[in-house]
């Protein structure tokens, strides 16, 4: 569905499913570059649940219009500005890699609006090298392919997709490739900037899951572990042979570990 | 620059798409024959029903060898995904079946193998979809053939039989630039001699029976989906962008991003028309692939060795293949096709017909046979064969004579496949 957010047209899918007045719901916040099509499974999974979908397109992603948004606090003021306008007072807050960022600063800031926490494939810090930030200012597809490379595991390399006939790596390069100009510097930089996170999870309050990749090289795990010790009321699933790419390698397991939070 | 290092073609066309199976440690891809698949509880198999987890419900929709195949044709062609169906012939009818409605039109190279002209010129009409033809070299052609109904451009990378290779970047920018996809059969090159995708095409079809299983033992189709055109820059297709009902409302485009094509080929096509593979077969198709590149160089090598010799023969009036220097798409070929360009030619034998019957019994090696991309060497009258339902009119424009023979260059002794047509050329010459 469209919904005028912050004064642009803004794309937030549904899982195929209206809202229900009353209903609980689920929200989702997409990575670097990404857009909401991440989270399709999962979105008509929880929808078919009977939960209220938001899986949005940020500012200048996907189908969205509006101008990006500089830095992971401007991302997350602008999903309660999107939970406002779809008329949800609160909801579970899932977001992968750059979105796990913005929901978890949603869930620091906004801890009344949040009743529980998915952080998909993330650390904090969430450091960027150097070579993939230049390579990204100056809008090289070079970018995109080392995002695309570090994202998956070494065995996802070699394919072997839940979904049957999809080679991920060629999918995920090709929704890079969708992402504007300048899309790409704007998320990297966004995390690499998030260093206040840290000292947010001490208003963490809510129960807290991280599921994590095993064989991330985007986000290394040791990362996310320090991450999981600042915050009281957290769980971690790890996934075996999953890189940072959870959404695509694993999304039968990220669908059952996503369960157990309603 | 930088380079980002991945998986070689080589090492694709042997791993791509597999998982060493967990529970047996099986090295090879495992054939599951089986038609349906045990659900681990009955909300996993109606989220699997729904769209909404991985996995295999029935194995018209999707089988687990199969998926491999799927996933390895993807990695090599540099797709988002495929479908894999019956046959070469199913897959170029479910590519058609998916985007083009009653009432829609087609723009094709003329310079097909015969059951797609057929499917073209006969039996689509039946159902409402026609087809104009264009001569391949004729790029403006293409050009004035679109009507405000056309909803792809369909072509052959180098055709079969007569080897017109197809202008991929200059025919896809008409196509983009009319908001419809290019279609490239890529049967005669495969994936390791070009790569239509990086050249501009939007979707790859082939018939996996030719050189990817490369062994004559298989009926097997594949479909591949670039990921790379954008559906929703027109109205041309509202069953990719808007609600189905046939899927609950499903939109492909807006739940799928850039694999909505092909989600939409499995949702419906192999769903409804039902043309699905038999995983035996997509096992022996995957075998083939294993050593694609390796025979496609053997099957190249000797296709030069036997190009040359049949242009200096004296009974040979004419041999069309692209090596040669006057071919209408040498210099295309050359920028195209680096590596080779095809091991399935025509030839035009002097006496015509009658000659042309003599000289093909006498071959022992050359196989007389419909097929083509065998490692055996084949050979074929297509007038009277594979092409006798075309018109007069159409061979003519196919560039198909009565005495036009067809070669299919298998990876034997190139020394014994010239000595085999040299006995040939004996027998033909003793009657002429």
């Amino acid at each position: 569905m469209y919904l005028e957010v912050d004064n642009n047209k803004t794309y937030i899918a549904t899982g195929s499913k209206e809202h229900v007045d009353g209903n609980p719901t689920m929200s989702f916040v997409h990575g670097t570059g990404m857009d909401h099509t991440v989270w399709t499974l999962a979105s008509r999974h929880f929808a078919r649940y009977g939960l209220n979908i938001l899986a949005v397109d940020l500012p200048a992603h996907g189908r969205s219009g509006g101008e990006l948004k500089p830095t992971i606090e401007d991302m997350a003021d602008w999903v309660v500005q999107a939970l406002d306008a779809a008329g949800q007072e609160s909801t579970i807050m899932v977001g992968h890699s750059m979105g796990s960022l913005v929901a978890f600063d949603v869930a620091a800031r906004y801890p009344d609006r949040v009743t529980s926490l998915a952080m998909v494939g993330t650390s904090m810090p969430m450091p960027v090298g150097d070579l993939l930030l230049d390579n990204a200012e100056k809008d090289n597809h070079l970018a995109k392919e080392m995002i695309n490379y570090w994202s998956h595991s070494t065995s996802a390399h070699l394919g072997g997709s839940q979904v049957p006939g999809i080679w991920m790596l060629g999918k995920l390069i090709r929704l890079l490739e969708r992402s504007g100009p300048g899309v790409i510097y704007n998320d990297l930089l966004a995390c690499e900037k998030y260093t206040e996170g840290i000292e947010r999870s001490k208003n963490i309050q809510m129960p807290t899951l991280l599921i994590l990749g095993e064989d991330d090289f985007m986000t290394p795990i040791k990362d996310a572990k320090a991450l999981a010790e600042t915050i009281p009321n957290s769980r971690t699933i790890l996934i075996p042979n999953c890189g940072h790419a959870i959404v695509s390698e694993a999304p039968n397991d990220m669908l059952d570990a996503l369960a157990t939070l309603i | 620059m930088a380079k980002i290092k991945t998986f070689d073609f080589d090492t694709l066309s042997n791993h791509a798409g597999q998982r060493p199976d967990k529970e047996t440690g099986a090295r090879a891809v495992p054939i599951y024959q089986t038609a349906s698949y045990v659900f681990r509880d009955s909300d996993a198999g109606a989220a699997i029903f729904n769209i909404e987890r991985g996995g295999h419900v029935y194995s018209r929709i999707s089988n687990p060898t199969n998926a491999v195949l799927e996933e390895r044709i993807s990695a090599l062609e540099g797709g988002v995904g495929a479908v894999a169906t019956s046959s070469g012939q199913a897959a170029v009818f479910n590519t058609i079946a998916t985007l083009v409605d009653q009432g829609g039109h087609i723009v094709s190279s003329y310079a097909l193998y015969g059951g797609t002209h057929n499917l073209m010129e006969y039996t689509l009409p039946r159902f409402g979809i026609t087809t104009t033809f264009v001569d391949p070299n004729d790029i403006e052609g293409f050009k004035k053939a679109i009507k405000p109904e056309t909803r792809l451009i369909f072509g052959e990378t180098v055709a079969n039989p007569r080897t017109e290779v197809l202008n991929i970047p200059e025919i896809s920018k008409i196509a983009h630039d009319n908001q419809i996809p290019l279609v490239i059969d890529s049967t005669t090159t495969t994936p390791y001699l070009m790569k239509p995708f990086a050249l501009g095409a939007d979707i790859v079809v082939h018939s996996a029976t030719k050189f990817l299983s490369g062994h004559g033992t298989s009926m097997a189709g594949l479909i591949v989906d670039g990921g790379i055109f954008d559906w929703e820059s027109t109205d041309k297709f509202p069953q990719m962008t808007e609600k189905y009902a046939g899927f609950h409302n499903l939109s492909f485009t807006e739940e799928f991003g850039p694999a909505a094509f092909i989600s939409r080929v499995r949702n419906e096509a192999s769903r409804d028309f039902g043309a699905c593979l038999a995983p035996h077969s997509a096992f022996l198709v995957l075998n083939g692939i294993e050593t694609l590149s390796v025979r496609m160089d053997k099957h190249i090598s000797n296709t030069r060795q036997v190009v040359e010799y049949l242009d200096q023969h004296d009974m040979v009036e004419w041999v069309s293949h692209p090596d040669l220097k006057n071919h209408p798409n040498h210099e295309l070929a050359k920028e195209l096709l680096p590596k080779g360009s095809t091991a399935v030619f025509s030839f035009g034998i002097k006496g015509g017909r009658e000659i042309g019957q003599v000289f093909i019994d006498r071959l022992d090696l050359f196989s007389n046979l419909a097929n083509i991309g065998d490692a055996k060497s084949l050979v074929i009258h297509p007038a009277s064969t594979t092409h006798q339902r075309m018109s007069v009119k159409d061979l003519e424009e196919a560039g198909i004579s009565e005495g036009l023979i067809r070669l299919s260059i298998g990876i034997e002794s190139v020394e014994d496949l010239i000595e085999d047509l040299e006995k040939g050329f004996k027998a033909a010459a003793k009657v002429s």
